[in-house]
C-alpha cells in the first residue's frame, strides 16, 4: 500500500511534467501534478486514506527538503555580500509587506461577508 | 593512523552517502533544537541547518557540487511532496470553495506588493538593474521563479538563491508578524505564507495546521501561475 501511494505521487508528478512541457504551460510539473491529484482525490475519496501515510510523512518533513537548495546560496556569497544591505532590506521588507497585505485582504473580505 | 583517516576522508568525501547523511542528521539536530527552544523564530530549522552545513563545507573545502551529489536525493523529494499538498487541500476544499474570489484577490495583492516593493527597495538602495530584475520573482516557487528571471533578463541562479532566502525570511518572521498585525485566522496565515514565502512558507504553515497548510499550498500554486503571466508583462514597463 505504501508502495502504491508513492507510485501514485510520482505518477501525478510525471503527468504534470509531461503536460506542462507538452502544452508549454508556465507552471511547474509538480504544481500541475498537485492539481491532477486533487481532481483524482475529489473523484475517489478513498484515495485520501490510502495516500495519507506516505504523503503525511513527506509533508511532515517538508522543511528538510529545502535544505539542499538552501545550502546552494553559498555559491552566491560574493554577489550577496556586494549588495548585502540592499538585498537584505529588499527581501525582508517586501516579504513582510507581501504577507501582511495577503493576510489583511483575506481577513477584510471575510469580515465584510460576515456583516453582510 | 592519520594516513588511514585521510584515506577514509578521501573516500567519504567523494561518496554521496556522507552528504546525504549530513543533510538529514544536521536537519534532525536543528529540528530538535527548534523544538527545545519552544519554536524560537530565529532558530528555524532550515536556517540553522543551512548555516551549519555551509560552515562545515567551507571549513572542509568541499564544493557545493560535491555536496549536492549526496543532497540531491533529499532535494528530489520536493517534487512528490509538492504533489502531496493536494491532500490537505482536498480535505479543506469546502473552505476554499466558500471564498474563491477573496482568495484570488488576496494572493494577487500580496504577490504584487511583494514583487514591486522588493524591486523598488533594491533599486533605491543602489542595486544594479539586473539584480533588481532577479528580485522580481523571489516570492515564487523556484522553478517558475528561475524561468521568470530568465525572461526578465535577470540571473536565474541568483534568483534561486533569493527565493530560498525569501522563504526562510517568511518562515522566520511569520509568527511575530501575525502577532503584530493581529491575524489569527489560519486561512489568512496560510495564504500569506504560501504567497510571500512559497514552499518554505508552506512547510511553516503545515506546522500550524492542515488548514493553514492547505491554504499555503494553494497560494503557492496560484501565485506561481499569476506571476508567470503578469511579471513578464508588467516589469519591463517599470524598468526600462
Amino acid at each position: 500500500m505504501m508502495l502504491g501511494a508513492l507510485a501514485t505521487l510520482l505518477l501525478a508528478q510525471l503527468a504534470g511534467e509531461v503536460v506542462a512541457r507538452a502544452l508549454g504551460l508556465p507552471i511547474p510539473g509538480p504544481v500541475l501534478g498537485m492539481i491532477f491529484l486533487l481532481v483524482a482525490v475529489s473523484l475517489r475519496r478513498t484515495l485520501l486514506a490510502a495516500l495519507d501515510p506516505v504523503a503525511g510523512t513527506l509533508l511532515e518533513h517538508l522543511s528538510l527538503l529545502f535544505v539542499p537548495a538552501g545550502v546552494g546560496v553559498m555559491r552566491y556569497g560574493a554577489i550577496l555580500r556586494a549588495h548585502g544591505i540592499a538585498l537584505a532590506t529588499a527581501l525582508i521588507v517586501s516579504t513582510v509587506l507581501g504577507m501582511t497585505v495577503t493576510a489583511l485582504v483575506l481577513v477584510a473580505f471575510e469580515r465584510r461577508t460576515r456583516i453582510a | 593512523m592519520t594516513r588511514h583517516i585521510g584515506e577514509i576522508w578521501v573516500y567519504l568525501q567523494t561518496s554521496p552517502l556522507l552528504w546525504l547523511t549530513l543533510t538529514v542528521a544536521v536537519y534532525a539536530l536543528a529540528a530538535w533544537l527548534y523544538g527545545r527552544s519552544g519554536s524560537f523564530p530565529l532558530l528555524h530549522p532550515v536556517l540553522v541547518a543551512v548555516v551549519l552545513i555551509v560552515a562545515l563545507l567551507r571549513v572542509t573545502h568541499v564544493s557545493y557540487e560535491r555536496y549536492f551529489e549526496g543532497a540531491q536525493f533529499v532535494h528530489f523529494l520536493l517534487g512528490p511532496a509538492t504533489v502531496a499538498l493536494a491532500l490537505p487541500l482536498a480535505r479543506n476544499l469546502a473552505h476554499v470553495r466558500r471564498s474563491v474570489v477573496p482568495i484570488v484577490v488576496a494572493i494577487a495583492a500580496g504577490s504584487f506588493v511583494a514583487a514591486l516593493s522588493g524591486m523598488w527597495i533594491a533599486h533605491a538602495l543602489g542595486a544594479d538593474t539586473d539584480v533588481v530584475l532577479s528580485i522580481a520573482p523571489k516570492s515564487v516557487t523556484t522553478p517558475v521563479a528561475m524561468a521568470i528571471s530568465q525572461l526578465l533578463g535577470g540571473y536565474p541562479s541568483l534568483t534561486a538563491a533569493l527565493v530560498i532566502l525569501t522563504g526562510i525570511i517568511g518562515a522566520v518572521l511569520a509568527a511575530p508578524l501575525f502577532a503584530i498585525v493581529r491575524v489569527r485566522d489560519e486561512r489568512a496565515r496560510g495564504l500569506a505564507l504560501g504567497t510571500a514565502a512559497h514552499g518554505i512558507g508552506t512547510a511553516r504553515a503545515l506546522q500550524e495546521s492542515q488548514l493553514a497548510g492547505a491554504f499555503a499550498g494553494l497560494a503557492m500554486g496560484v501565485n506561481a501561475l499569476l506571476s508567470a503571466v503578469v511579471l513578464p508583462l508588467l516589469v519591463p514597463l517599470l524598468v526600462h
